[in-house]
């Protein structure tokens, strides 16, 4: 089977460039083993957050300060702010709408009640333009009787460090209390399941009894799992503001996320092969030809461009041994220090050096392979090296800004051959 | 230094990061709070049951083998398999007389076919569904397949030697469905690899794959049966035949369950197995066959992903040939589990989950507004048709019908 583009790895990245490339006409397909570490997602998309422990007001304003094989300095200054407008409307057109802006910084709410400066916030969780500007006098958090994934106390004191005043409320929804047997086995997403339809009238009852005179309401993350519809709905039930704050994983947005880009990707013509594996790549010259998968077996799937968007170490888009830190799926070059001990950090709160390893790639993204450039595999995602995505807020960043990046190369590249061809029929 | 690179563990078990990410793909967790969800009944209840067996969870039985929490997994772990095994190991309950007349579809089949009409009309009947709802916990609202008078074993043998003319030849594994309930679909199995130059051989000694067996605990009989299989398969492909079967569930239960669950080594012939779709696609995309369509035929399909077929991976496949047919309209259904897995839905305790689990499917069913709903497995089908009234057939029967006999043959070089 032919495409014009295969991706390998359908998270974030992956998805993120399907779709860009089959808006362009391409025939795309999507090799995913498994999903994705886009189940995690806090409700944010960092795009520069910190800098040597330092936020970060102004992204465009620092990136020159990032080492040269940082991911950011790939791209280029000039290509960033088109690339963010062009990944807002691309995540809106799949159903996710966001707040922020790629100009300045606002800030998340985080499960501790801290906040986190970001680029992109979901319009149903928690954020605001500054933590000492966060619009309201008195909050109630909310939490379900028993619920385990959600910590109000934290929530409490750190909303309560920014000036609010704020109660906690424990609710008791009927539906809840008959569906779940066992709190220690119930993430957000099967709370989220529940409700749908009736039950969400249910809910906003509960919510604005407890609320009493609060101007905002925090509640956990557990509706809206496969769009944005229900926690819409729920809002426009509930008297005060109310926001969502990030439990622990699965998370309700990262789940809906996931469904929305696929159904999207899918929507537009892209084949996405769930739960599939590349288990051999075939080169010549330099350029990968074709590739094998576990459950395609003899049938290869060949292509013009490949993208490897398989991920961090979660997703075994890298995978470490006692000795060094390889890319499982093609053996792309990764880049790394030496020796071991050079690693990490003993203090586990310090800059950790292994989360900058990754796949080393040329100026334009594109795999090496034994120090030698694969002309038609580009790297986008977390899968890259050069970043540290935790102590920099810049992971989702990355992941989008890559993954588009790489699409317009591909997309120029064909217009630049047909063009060719063109050019030597006539 | 000396250690070992690799984490080796039965199935996979010592891979499970904890992530959680397959309890939102389950589809029983999402309708019955009984079920621990597939990483306590898998991978963490494992590690219990491996100190003590006492630790073994009842409830492990709502698990429908759906194996969608593997396909969900980032760290390949085969969570399915260890609930199954788990079953099979620590349940020690007797198995009960509904079971084994489920479980035993060959047994019951031979059986319901030589009293076929007699047993049709008995088992319409409102009194005998009130009667095996009470008496042996079979759900009265389940409508019992048909049995056909003639099976698709005693065709074959009657038209055993128009078969011999073609140069080329596959081995068909029927399967109980197409032998006692649907041989049209055999029929048009044979039809159309006929038009396209390949003779279709008997596998020779046929068992049922064992699916049903295995989800009802009857473990040696599977056993049995799965090595009759394995050996009419090596005969099979001593020949050089492939073999090819059209159910999804039987191909995924010879390839996948043989090994992981009952322990039988099946690589001499695992990757001669194949679906009938994914067969023919390949070989008309290699340019090897062609396929000639009719030009009215015309039809919105929509085709539903079976949690074995998404397992295998395949879909591409039975989606392409579809594909192929000029004026069908192909409309994506969202791959989820029609809540049937084979006798899983016919058990009274199961029956209520078992529509739970199926409602979003057939909504989007009602939604897409075709005229027909493809799969590959049959009792998807039987689940979709009670469900939604629709007209369910497996891809083959839907390109037979959109076949030009006469062309399709003269493409290939046959007069």
């Amino acid at each position: 089977m032919k495409y014009d583009v295969i991706i390998i790895g359908g998270g974030l990245s992956g998805l993120m460039a399907g779709i860009k490339l089959v808006k362009r006409g391409f025939s795309v397909a999507i090799l995913s083993a498994g999903q994705s570490a886009l189940h995690f997602y806090s409700g944010s998309f960092g795009l520069l957050g910190k800098i040597d422990g330092h936020e970060v007001t102004e992204p465009l304003q620092v990136i020159d300060n990032l080492p040269h094989n940082h991911p950011y300095r790939r791209i280029g200054i000039d290509a960033i702010p088109f690339l963010a407008e062009d990944a807002k409307m691309l995540l809106a057109e799949a159903g996710l709408t966001f707040t922020g802006n790629h100009l300045k910084n606002h800030y998340r709410l985080t499960p501790f009640g801290t906040c986190e400066p970001t680029w992109l916030t979901l319009t149903d969780y928690a954020s605001c333009v500054h933590p000492k500007k966060m619009g309201w006098k008195k909050a109630t958090i909310v939490n379900f009787k028993g619920y385990r994934d959600f910590f109000p106390n934290f929530l409490q004191d750190g909303i309560k460090a920014n000036g609010l005043q704020c109660d906690i409320a424990e609710i008791d929804v009927p539906e809840v209390t008959h569906m779940i047997k066992d709190f220690s086995e119930t993430r957000a997403t099967s709370i989220a399941k529940i409700f749908k339809g009736k039950t969400l009238d249910t809910l906003a009852a509960c919510i604005n009894r407890a609320a009493g005179k609060s101007d905002v309401v925090f509640m956990p993350a557990v509706v809206g799992l496969e769009s944005e519809q229900p926690i819409r709905q729920l809002k426009d039930m509930v008297i005060p503001s109310l926001m969502c704050v990030p439990t622990l994983p699965l998370s309700v947005c990262g789940y809906r996320s996931q469904i929305c880009l696929r159904r999207y990707f899918e929507k537009l013509g892209g084949v996405f092969f769930l739960g599939d594996k590349v288990t051999k790549g075939f080169f010549q010259d330099y350029r990968l030809k074709e590739i094998e998968t576990a459950n395609l077996e003899d049938i290869h799937l060949r292509a013009d461009h490949f993208i490897l968007s398989t991920g961090s170490f979660f997703s075994q888009g890298l995978v470490s041994t006692p000795e060094c830190i390889y890319e499982p799926t093609l053996n792309a070059d990764v880049l790394q220090t030496q020796t071991r001990i050079d690693w990490c950090s003993k203090n586990i709160l310090e800059p950790q050096r292994f989360m900058e390893f990754g796949v080393d790639t040329d100026e334009n993204f594109r795999i090496k392979i034994s120090g030698h450039a694969i002309e038609n595999v580009y790297a986008a995602g977390s899968v890259l090296g050069g970043a540290n995505p935790v102590q920099e807020g810049s992971g989702g960043g990355i992941a989008i800004l890559t993954a588009l990046h790489v699409a317009h190369s591909i997309s120029r590249f064909a217009h630049i051959i047909q063009r060719i061809d063109q050019f030597n029929k006539e | 230094m000396d250690y070992q690179i690799e984490n080796i563990s039965p199935n996979n078990l010592e891979d499970c990061t904890k992530c959680t990410i397959c309890t939102v793909y389950c589809p029983v967790s999402a309708v019955n709070p009984d079920y621990p969800g597939p990483k306590k009944a898998g991978p963490d209840g494992e590690r219990y049951r491996l100190k003590n067996a006492s630790f073994y969870d009842k409830a492990l039985k709502f698990c429908l083998n759906c194996k969608r929490c593997e396909v969900s997994c980032p760290s390949n772990v085969r969570i399915g398999d260890i609930i199954q095994m788990a079953r099979l190991k620590y349940d020690t309950r007797p198995v009960s007389l509904r079971d084994k007349m489920l479980a035993n579809t060959d047994f019951m089949g031979t059986l319901a076919t030589k009293f076929s009409p007699i047993v049709n009309t008995t088992l319409k009947m409102p009194v005998t569904k009130r009667l095996l709802h009470m008496t042996m916990g079979i759900d009265r609202h389940r409508i019992m397949p048909r049995y056909t008078s003639e099976t698709f074993d005693d065709w074959m043998k009657k038209i055993a030697p128009s078969q011999d003319v073609f140069k080329n030849f596959v081995a068909y594994f029927h399967g109980c469905f197409v032998n006692y309930n649907n041989p049209k679909l055999g029929k048009d199995f044979v039809h159309i690899m006929n038009a396209i130059g390949y003779g279709v051989k008997p596998l020779g000694k046929e068992r049922c794959c064992g699916v049903a067996k295995i989800a009802n605990k009857l473990i040696s009989e599977a056993r049995r049966d799965a090595k009759t299989n394995i050996r009419s398969m090596e005969t099979a492909m001593a020949k050089g035949w492939n073999v090819l079967a059209t159910s999804s569930t039987c191909v995924f239960t010879m390839r996948e369950e043989y090994p992981h669950l009952l322990g039988i080594d099946n690589t001499a012939v695992r990757n001669n197995i194949s679906l009938a779709t994914t067969f023919i696609n390949k070989l008309v995309s290699d340019a090897k066959v062609k396929l000639v369509f009719r030009d009215d035929f015309k039809a919105r399909i929509c085709y539903h992903t079976p949690c074995h077929m998404q397992k295998l991976g395949w879909k591409i496949h039975s989606v392409s040939l579809l594909n192929m047919i000029p004026r069908v309209t192909l409309v994506p259904l969202e791959s989820m589990c029609c809540g049937m897995a084979g006798t899983y839905g016919f058990k009274k305790e199961n029956y209520e989950f078992s529509q739970a689990i199926g409602q979003d499917l057939f909504d989007n069913i009602y939604r897409a507004g075709a005229d027909i709903v493809a799969t590959d497995c049959e009792t998807c089908k039987w689940q979709i048709e009670a469900n939604t009234g629709m007209r369910v057939e497996n891809p083959i029967t839907i390109v037979a019908e959109a076949l030009d006999w006469e062309a399709t043959r003269k493409a290939n070089g046959l007069t």
